[in-house]
């Protein structure tokens, strides 16, 4: 039941072959079962059963609430959920108890799904490895799956196994752990340069950002403002249709959702023929860093479409170079601002120094935000500064504009969707990512993500170690429902494999000794 | 622009209408920072009037004085700019705060609708042109009562630009002309206002009420005024344009208006000099006197030989002077950036609305146009063609509160002619008024009150003296109408004439010599007569009618 689709198990859960008590329950064993992997700070069990006991009595009632009712999801951290601690993975945040509900999180109750839990993240999602959380990395499941083992032990150079885990990518690593462990159907990241696509392609998940604006950020604790979109992450893409459904559309709280009437409920008809399609190829995107897997496989896929009858062509996205240090100036200066608040007077952390304000200021900032968060706020307030803004910001701003053009460009061309590596290479072991620092990595792993508007990562296959690959498409902003019409049938076509964790789920307790010796060789 | 001289800056009590405290543009001995500024001080002019300053120079030394203003006005609005959460004036300390007012993470801000078009309607009665895109930015700095770290408002493309405020200075020997003099306004901006921080000095801690983060109106005017008297003018006609529009109460002493002022001296002809910056001025009248020392402090100082600093200052009206903030962090940088999470703010007029728009979604400038109320110049000018009143009559009317109000109930409700009333309502009335310090709304006698006592008058049932008397008897608050005391006093206008003729002859017997006088001739002892008749009637009789019988009887 557990490795099911959220659509299937929908199916089951209306059919009573499970009650949704039966199914919270079965997640909530196996949260504990793989809380080695770190996917999550908080888990919320009370209220998932008893929001599994309300849906339970909807079904008996015959007033189910639809598709997601008594689904178990999972939602990242850095979304407020009313009456459970939200961290951000920051020591300046917990404790921190919000009073009220992100929109969407509002939205996946009101649908009737349980909450299972909040999942880590990088601090304040800064990061491209949910390794940089004051409550630790996250391990990807991948890294206890069959097909990666018996791979391994292939290899002859492998070295202790259980130390030699991989990244997950991130920031929202937890989320990703989370649905790829089986221990919940979907789960809620957010997505500002690659956060949610990112740790998909890596933990073989589907991985949307829909279109800004599509999706209400009300609630989402900010890293950028104007690029966050809260991202969906699931096992296939019917699922992140459904999800779509229940959280698009408009939202008081937040002025930056559009109003434009969307179609409801998102169903994705299954496409017969692509011979209508044109599929792009950005040819800027082709690095010398792009591993020859990732490469050979974007190849084979765009071959795939051209050999069922679309026309694929080369594009071009000429400001593509421009796109990591453009989003590292108006990032770090968002950053700058969004994080002012956290000054210790209201909530959070406060430090034990009282001389001044300023004072308390400082240390409290300094004892909240490690070093990441606040090398980006110290970059940001440069950036902001009346000598610097023209300089940085407003050309950043402009830079910008032209890369948004140029999938405008490529969109008006003719081209329906781009087709892109998601990431350089499959996930890496956590010892060899932490080798560079987080910046180097942001770089480096969002390189195709960065830019881009609305996007979905998709499983395609697993590399010569075993672990997933996924490929991007990018669609034109508010054609939400037709890039993911073009997932759904590239997802048919590929058959990613499911991950087999069985050997994990009934070997725990070895894995969880191991775990202990891991931890310890890390200290030395 | 060429600022007027400091000289011909107003002297004396020069506006009436201002409320302000006459000879305020003229601040003796403003104190500067060190003493060794105040020992040199001493030894040139620095307590000197100005004036006399500038005659021992012999107009080498003309200052002129330059200054402007930012005013801020809380938008009069039930709910705050970009929260749901009420405005009350002293609702308990935050109990009206949102999680955004509080700025949890998460929150995001939404514009009132209210609130926008409370700053279209003011940009519009200010003659501005009003922007159809108009932006919004943060402002950063770290402050216990700014829980965001940054303020939202309008720097780089605010909602209304290049407008005008005409507001009338009086001039001539008995300022009694009023000239128009007009101030350009720079821009008006919407902003959010901060929490308020309560500093509690004998705990050592501070208190953060976040009640107050309302809607602001943030108006800029430029820098065309030259003393502290046309500021405080100025400022009195917005706020009194501001009141007439219903966009904000303007309240001064509730903080709903709040002035700083920019303020700099130099010779005419040459380069502005340093400006300072003077803070949190919660009256008109501190506002004229802190300009105006600071003026004389900038004047002080550079004459001898000091420097101004570019500095923020505050006006402390006990001691009446004004002393610099001593800004720890120097100059502020606010690092300002566009708000992410607004989109730009579009306004729409009769030819760019778009068909089919949701009227609850757009809001249209024509629209809020037509709906604009009269402004007090109308109002000002109305008074004049209607009543016969002078220009600074109308003035007065306007500016004291409520008293507009009062005399138009008083001219409904009697028969007297409009000057009458407007010469009892601005003398007599406002007199009682300002000798006890008291507001229109404050007064113990009503307009109906007012009205029926110059019913009296009008009708000739009583004297203007008696009905002095009157008034005073009904300023003692007892409840009685002016009929009532009339007749308890016996204060009507004897028109007995038999009984007037009886007593001028009592009169004339008991005082032999003055008759004696009147008959040699001398023209005063008349006069005399008729006051000692007038006071055998208690003042009740009419001195036109007295004399005419004593004429008779004395055969003049």
């Amino acid at each position: 039941m557990l490795g099911r689709s959220l659509r299937e198990v929908s199916a089951a859960l209306k059919q009573g072959q499970i009650t949704p008590t039966e199914l919270c329950q079965k997640c909530l064993s196996l949260i504990k079962k793989t809380k080695f992997l770190n996917a999550y700070i908080t888990v919320s069990e009370e209220v998932a059963l008893k929001q599994a006991e309300e849906s339970e009595k909807r079904y008996k009632n015959g007033q189910s609430l639809g598709d997601l009712d008594g689904i178990p999801i999972a939602v990242k951290d850095n979304f407020s959920t009313s009456g459970i601690e939200t961290t951000c993975a920051s020591n300046m945040l917990k404790g921190y108890i919000p009073p009220y509900n992100a929109t969407v999180v509002q939205k996946l109750l009101d649908q009737g799904a349980l909450l299972m839990g909040k999942t880590n993240l990088d601090e304040f999602a800064m990061g491209s490895g949910s390794t940089d959380g004051v409550f630790g990395p996250v391990k990807n499941p991948w890294s206890y799956s069959k097909q990666y083992r018996e791979k391994r032990k292939q290899n002859p150079h492998s070295e202790n196994e259980d130390s030699d885990w991989l990244i997950t990518g991130g920031s929202s690593g937890g989320s990703a752990a989370a649905v790829s462990a089986f221990t919940c159907y979907a789960a809620l990241g957010s997505d500002t340069g690659g956060s949610t696509r990112n740790p998909a392609a890596h933990c073989g998940l589907v991985g949307f950002k829909p279109s800004y604006g599509l999706v209400s950020r009300h609630g989402l604790i900010p890293l950028v403002n104007s690029m966050d979109v809260p991202g969906i992450l699931t096992r296939c893409v019917d699922d992140a249709a459904i999800v779509l459904g229940a959280l698009a559309g408009p939202d008081p709280r937040d002025s930056t959702t559009v109003h434009e009437p969307i179609n409801k409920p998102f169903m994705l008809p299954s496409l017969a023929d692509v011979s209508k399609l044109c599929i792009g190829i950005p040819k800027e995107y082709l690095v010398p860093e792009l591993s020859s897997e990732v490469q050979s496989l974007w190849s084979k896929a765009a071959d795939l479409f051209e050999s069922e009858g679309a026309k694929v062509i080369e594009v071009s996205l000429p400001h593509t170079s421009y796109s990591i240090v453009c989003y590292h100036v108006l990032c770090t200066s968002e950053v700058a601002s969004n994080m002012a608040r956290f000054d210790g007077l209201q909530y959070g952390h406060r430090c034990d120094i009282d001389v001044s304000t300023e004072a308390m200021y400082a240390a409290t900032r300094r004892e909240g935000f490690n070093d990441v968060v606040r090398g980006r706020i110290l970059s940001g307030n440069f950036f902001l500064l009346k000598e610097n803004y023209e300089n940085y910001f407003v050309k950043a701003q402009k830079v910008r504009r032209l890369i948004a053009n140029d999938f405008v460009n490529a969109f008006n061309s003719g081209v329906d969707v781009l087709l892109t590596p998601t990431t350089l290479s499959e996930a890496v072991p956590y010892l060899e990512f932490i080798k560079e620092d987080n910046r180097t990595r942001s770089a480096q792993d969002d390189i195709f993500t960065q830019a881009v508007n609305m996007a979905v990562s998709i499983p395609v296959a697993l590399s010569n170690q075993g672990l997933p690959i996924g490929l991007q498409f990018i669609g034109r902003a508010f054609c939400d429902q037709q890039l993911l019409t073009v997932a759904k049938w590239f997802e048919k076509q590929v058959q990613f494999p499911v991950i087999q964790l069985q050997e994990l789920m009934d070997d725990c307790s070895a894995v969880l000794e191991n775990e202990k010796l891991a931890s310890v060789s890390l200290k030395q | 622009m060429a600022a007027p001289m400091l000289r011909w800056g107003c002297r004396g009590r020069r506006w009436a209408f201002a409320r302000v405290d006459g000879g305020s543009c003229h601040r003796r001995g403003a104190p500067t920072g060190s003493t060794s500024n105040q020992i040199r001080g001493e030894s040139s002019v620095a307590q000197q009037p100005l004036h006399t300053a500038q005659k021992t120079r012999k107009g080498e030394h003309k200052w002129a004085a330059v200054v402007g203003l930012e005013i801020h006005a809380q938008i009069s609005s039930n709910s705050k700019l970009f929260s749901g959460s009420q405005v009350r004036f002293s609702a308990p300390p935050n109990s009206l705060v949102s999680f955004f007012d509080a700025s949890l993470p998460g929150t995001l801000p939404v514009l009132n609708r209210r609130c926008v078009e409370a700053a279209v309607m003011t940009g519009l009665a200010l003659n501005c042109h009003i922007n159809k895109k108009s932006l919004f930015d943060r402002k950063h700095y770290f402050y216990a009562d700014l829980p965001a770290g940054y303020q939202i408002t309008q720097q780089r493309l605010p909602i209304a630009v290049n407008g005008s405020l005409i507001y009338g200075v009086c001039a001539g020997k008995k300022q009694s002309q009023v000239i128009p003099k007009t101030v350009r306004i720079k821009q008006i901006q919407l902003e959010q206002d901060s929490g308020k921080s309560l500093h509690d000095n004998l705990r050592s801690q501070t208190l953060i009420d976040l009640n107050r983060a309302v809607g602001l109106l943030e108006v800029v005017l430029e820098p065309d005024m030259s003393c502290g008297e046309e500021a405080a003018t100025a400022v009195r006609e917005l706020q009194l344009i501001l009141q007439a529009l219903g966009t904000s109460q303007a309240n001064m002493a509730e903080g709903q208006l709040r002035v700083d002022a920019n303020i700099s001296v130099h010779h005419p002809g040459e380069p502005l000099g340093v400006r300072t910056e003077v803070k949190n001025l919660n009256s008109i009248r501190f506002l004229a006197k802190a300009i105006d020392y600071e003026i004389q402090r900038q004047i002080n100082e550079l004459e001898n030989g000091g420097e101004i600093l570019n500095e923020t200052r505050s006006f402390h009206h006990k001691l009446g002077c004004t002393m610099s903030m001593r800004d720890k962090e120097g100059k502020q940088d606010y690092r300002f950036m566009p708000e992410p999470n607004l989109p730009p703010l579009v306004l729409y007029d009769a030819t760019s609305l778009p068909a089919g728009a949701d009227p609850q979604q757009v809001i249209n400038i024509d629209q809020i146009r037509e709906t604009l109320p009269e402004l007090p110049s109308v109002t000002r000018e109305k008074l004049v063609q209607q009543y016969g009143m002078l220009l600074e009559h109308s003035f007065t009317l306007l500016n004291e509160v409520g008293l507009l109000e009062f005399f138009q109930n008083v001219i409904k409700e009697t028969r007297a002619e409009p000057k009458k009333v407007t010469s009892w309502v601005l003398n007599t009335f406002l007199g009682y008024l300002k000798q006890q310090n008291l507001a229109v709304s404050e007064s113990p006698v009503t307009p109906s009150a007012l009205a029926e006592l110059l019913d009296l008058l009008d009708s000739r049932t009583i004297s203007s003296s008696a009905a002095k008397q009157v008034f005073e008897e009904l300023w003692k608050r007892e409840g009685k109408t002016p009929g009532q005391i009339v007749s308890e006093k016996q204060l009507e206008l004897m028109q007995d004439q038999g009984a007037l003729e009886q007593l001028c002859h009592s009169v004339m017997e008991a005082h032999p010599q003055v008759v004696m006088d009147v008959k040699n001739r001398n023209p005063r002892a008349i006069n005399k007569l008729i006051g000692l008749v007038r006071k055998a009637t208690q003042s009740r009789a009419d001195p036109v009618m007295i004399k005419e019988i004593l004429e008779k009887k004395l055969s003049l």
